[in-house]
């Protein structure tokens, strides 16, 4: 078995784990101040890192290519409140248009 | 839900129960509906940066829960499947919060006991909580569940029957799609000084470390600023916002 499929199994697993105990904790445990704390930022932290790496790294390195600018679009329709699909979209035609023009 | 409340407000409560009951029921259908949508751009990017059909849809199956899932996929494409893993579960931690609070409204044993489990995900927690009432809360949580469940399914297979036939993804700007679609989920996060600063700092973290680290662990490196920052002895302030 590849370890793309165990990743894929045990991340799977892990999630309904994590769903389930939701249910079992004591819920005093999750209503620590600190543990709140940490399980509400998790998702931010992720995130943010994870815009930064699929927008400006290559393999080790950083660059600034086309999706720099195609993230840039999908800020400025975000602003403007556009739905999800919109965002994501438009995204990736701005870094095709940029990319079939040579540039990125 | 300005209807619920309003026609809880009214004497006849026999009649009031069920119209939020129906009101809810279809918000959840809109909500799973909106959400199934998006599971094209997961499915097309799931199966255009390497996973094949079934693991794609294993993800959406099993795992269900779109953060996660394109962060597994987004470490993938960096290529490391153990931090593709960590990287989703962490994303996941999340869901274990939901339970908590729905753990009041919603039944214990047996199969629904299984699948009330399974469906904790943001949107069906989201909409239960919408319910101002045990039923509303309930309805809400099992609409959303189900149908963000069916459609997102669908929808991911859609996708990833496309996304095989795509051989150079960057050329269909797929991993700025990607790098879109983790911007979207990120903004409404972002409701505070607080929460700008945490996910600016992450990303720095995952930059500066990009070039020392194997790929995909930038984005764990980058997890620490969550936990550093909520340990940190806090403000009070905040602690009473939560809620």
């Amino acid at each position: 078995m590849s370890m793309l499929w165990i990743a894929a199994i045990a991340a799977s697993l892990a999630s309904f784990v994590q769903k389930w105990l939701g249910y079992q904790v004591p819920s005093e445990v999750l209503e620590r101040p600190r543990v709140a704390r940490v399980t509400r930022l998790l998702p931010i932290a992720l995130l943010g890192a994870l815009v930064a790496v699929q927008t400006a790294t290559d393999g080790a390195a950083i660059v600034a290519d086309a999706r720099l600018a195609a993230v840039g679009v999908a800020a400025v329709l975000l602003v403007l409140r556009a739905p999800f699909l919109v965002v994501v979209i438009s995204a990736a035609a701005a870094a095709a248009a940029l990319r079939a023009l040579g540039w990125g | 839900m300005v209807t619920g409340i309003m026609s809880a407000a009214l004497p006849s409560s026999r009649t009031a129960v069920p119209d939020e009951v129906r009101q809810i029921r279809r918000t959840g259908f809109s909500v799973g509906l909106a959400t199934g949508l998006y599971g094209i751009s997961y499915g097309a990017l799931a199966t255009a940066t390497g996973l094949d059909l079934w693991q794609a849809m294993v993800l959406s199956a099993v795992l269900i829960s779109g953060g996660s899932q394109f962060a597994f996929v987004g470490v993938i494409g960096a290529g490391l499947a153990i931090g593709a893993a960590l990287a989703s579960i962490l994303l996941g931690v999340r869901n274990s919060l939901y339970g908590l609070a729905l753990s009041r409204v919603l039944p214990r044993g047996g199969w629904r006991g299984a699948a009330r489990a399974q469906l904790t995900i943001d949107e069906s927690a989201a909409t239960s909580a919408s319910g101002t009432t045990p039923e509303a809360a309930r309805a809400g949580f099992w609409a959303a569940g189900v149908w963000v469940y069916v459609f997102w399914n669908l929808f991911s297979l859609a996708g990833a029957l496309v996304g095989q036939f795509v051989s150079d993804p960057g050329a269909w700007g797929l991993d700025a799609a990607a790098a879109a679609a983790f911007l979207a989920l990120l903004w409404p996060r972002l409701r505070s000084g607080e929460t700008i600063a945490i996910a600016v700092a992450a990303a720095f973290v995952a930059l500066l470390t990009t070039p020392v680290l194997p790929s995909g662990l930038p984005v764990l490196a980058a997890a620490m600023v969550a936990v550093v920052a909520g340990l940190w002895p806090s403000r009070g302030r905040t602690e009473g916002e939560q809620r």
